[in-house]
């Protein structure tokens, strides 16, 4: 809103200046670091897969930034959003695992796991961590959870209509639906990431995926789109 | 000479539309939506004068937000035989600016009777995108060879412009100048391309905005060569799986079948040449 006012200065000239009104500024605390991740898990494994890119606004911070962090040997999460809640979310996740190991001698559980980080989330209800979380892993008799699937972070939407398709067999008829194996959730797991670093362009450079089996846990990286 | 043959615009401003923009914006606010944002090129166009003519380079991606909407765009418009411009900023705007100058140089070369000058495109580039004050969003680098020979202008959407041996615009304009600064007027062809693409390549990997292929367009005195995709430094990646659907996986709500009743009335055979 622009007021023109005539004002007499000092020496009695006029002085004709403009009042913009009050202006707002505002310090956003929220950064957004682009990334996607995505969950597969099947009978006897689990895997956690996200891209490598860093990026804000249309710059690249980083090409080898991945976004999924190892808990324990059955547990791995995936955290996308804003960076710098990612590093301290998993910072304080990692001290509370710590802290349990010690006061209960033995880790934390998948399931607990989920729950504790379902509490921490919520004790900055009215300050957010700006992360959008997937936790992967295989609960204490080594099983995973059959078929279940999720995709988070900013290719999310393009991801988990397709995984409805393929792994949930929705809008699918006349289809026999074969449970899923480790093979083909790894290679479903890349294909889908390679046509997310098509259109989205904050997913891209390179794909890690975390594979949690009874054995432990193992990584792959697969190279993706660079531009 | 007076050139009666193009129409210039009465008055000063044309903000016609402005209102009734405003009043869509508001209805649409009330029920929740919002009016659908100008989709931008996110570009990395450049242009370079070498020894015999004057080098435009672009990328190939446009993007709606932050989602790629067309992998292979064309951002290297056509304006006469030898006046080629770059577009960056609003894909619509660049396109249909760039459309509008084209017809109207034709005009004009043809009332004057004379090949259009780079100059000439620039002047009324220019005054066009002032009379919008910056409401139009196009960023041009206009290149070309007329009787003055190769010349390269940059054009702002505010309607400023500049003229120089070397340009880069998009949304990574700091970072490629440096590239360009190495150049010199007597380059010859090879290397003036090379210097090109490797700025757009830059461009490329760096730009979240720009991707996919390097379009080069190389005009001479005597030629004018389109390079469309003249180098693809990302591929796309392969997919393992197959994800064809075989016949009756799509769910058939209903069907209903109307027999049409036909009568033969005529029959005739024609031979078709296959050769």
């Amino acid at each position: 809103m622009m007021i023109s006012s005539r004002v007499f200065g000092d020496n009695g000239k006029v002085k004709e200046y403009h009042y913009t009104g009050p202006v707002e500024h505002k310090f956003s605390p929220y950064a957004f670091n682009g990334g996607t991740v995505l969950a597969v898990a099947g009978e006897d494994f689990a895997l956690v897969a996200s891209d490598t890119r860093l990026s804000e606004g249309y710059s690249i911070h980083s090409r080898d930034s991945p976004k999924c962090y190892k808990l324990t040997d059955t547990t791995v999460i995936g955290c996308s959003g804003f960076h710098g809640d990612c590093l301290t979310l998993t910072k304080i996740i990692e001290a509370r695992l710590k802290m349990y190991k010690h006061s209960n001698n033995k880790n934390m559980t998948s399931g607990a796991i989920a729950a504790m980080l379902s509490t921490i989330l919520y004790g900055k209800r009215f300050f957010p961590y700006y992360v959008y979380n997937i936790i992967g892993g295989l609960d204490e008799e080594g099983r995973g959870a059959r078929d279940t699937y999720k995709a988070g972070g900013s290719a999310s939407a393009m991801l988990q209509p397709l995984l409805d398709n393929q792994i949930g067999f929705k809008n699918m008829e006349n289809v026999e639906q074969v449970p899923l194996t480790l093979e083909k959730a790894v290679q479903l797991v890349k294909d889908v990431f390679i046509s997310a670093a098509e259109r989205d362009v904050y997913t891209g450079d390179a794909l890690k995926i975390c594979i949690i089996t009874k054995e432990g846990v193992r990584e792959e990286i697969v190279p993706l789109r660079k531009d | 000479m007076l050139n009666t043959s193009t129409k210039t615009p009465t008055g000063g401003f044309s903000f016609e539309n402005t209102r009734r923009n405003a009043v869509l914006e508001a209805n649409l606010s009330e029920k929740g939506y919002s009016a659908p944002n100008a989709r931008k090129t996110g570009t990395t166009i450049a242009g370079l004068i070498f020894k015999d003519g004057v080098i435009l380079g672009a990328d190939t991606r446009a993007t709606d937000d932050m989602v790629v909407a067309d992998k292979n765009c064309m951002k290297i418009h056509y304006i006469a035989p030898k006046i080629y411009c770059c577009g960056a900023g609003v894909a619509a705007d660049a396109e249909v600016t760039t459309q509008m100058m084209s017809s109207n140089v034709e005009l004009h070369s043809l009332s004057t009777g004379r090949p259009p000058l780079v100059a000439m495109v620039t002047r009324q580039l220019k005054q066009m995108l002032f009379r919008y004050q910056g409401q139009i969003g196009s960023s041009l680098i206009v290149g070309g060879v007329d009787v003055n020979g190769p010349q390269l202008y940059s054009i702002y959407p505010h309607g400023s412009y500049d003229k120089l041996p070397f340009l880069t615009m998009g949304t990574v304009t700091f970072s490629l100048p440096p590239f360009f600064e190495q150049t010199q007027s007597e380059q010859n062809l090879e290397e003036a391309k090379q210097l090109v693409r490797d700025a757009i390549t830059a461009g490329i990997f760096c730009d979240l905005g720009s991707g996919s292929n390097v379009d080069l367009c190389v005009i001479t005195e005597k030629t004018v060569d389109y390079l469309r995709a003249y180098d693809q430094p990302v591929q796309k990646g392969l997919r393992e799986g197959t994800y064809r659907y075989k016949p009756g996986t799509t769910a058939v709500l209903t069907k209903t079948v109307t027999p049409l009743t036909l009568d033969v009335v005529d029959e005739s055979v024609q031979v078709m040449d296959t050769e």
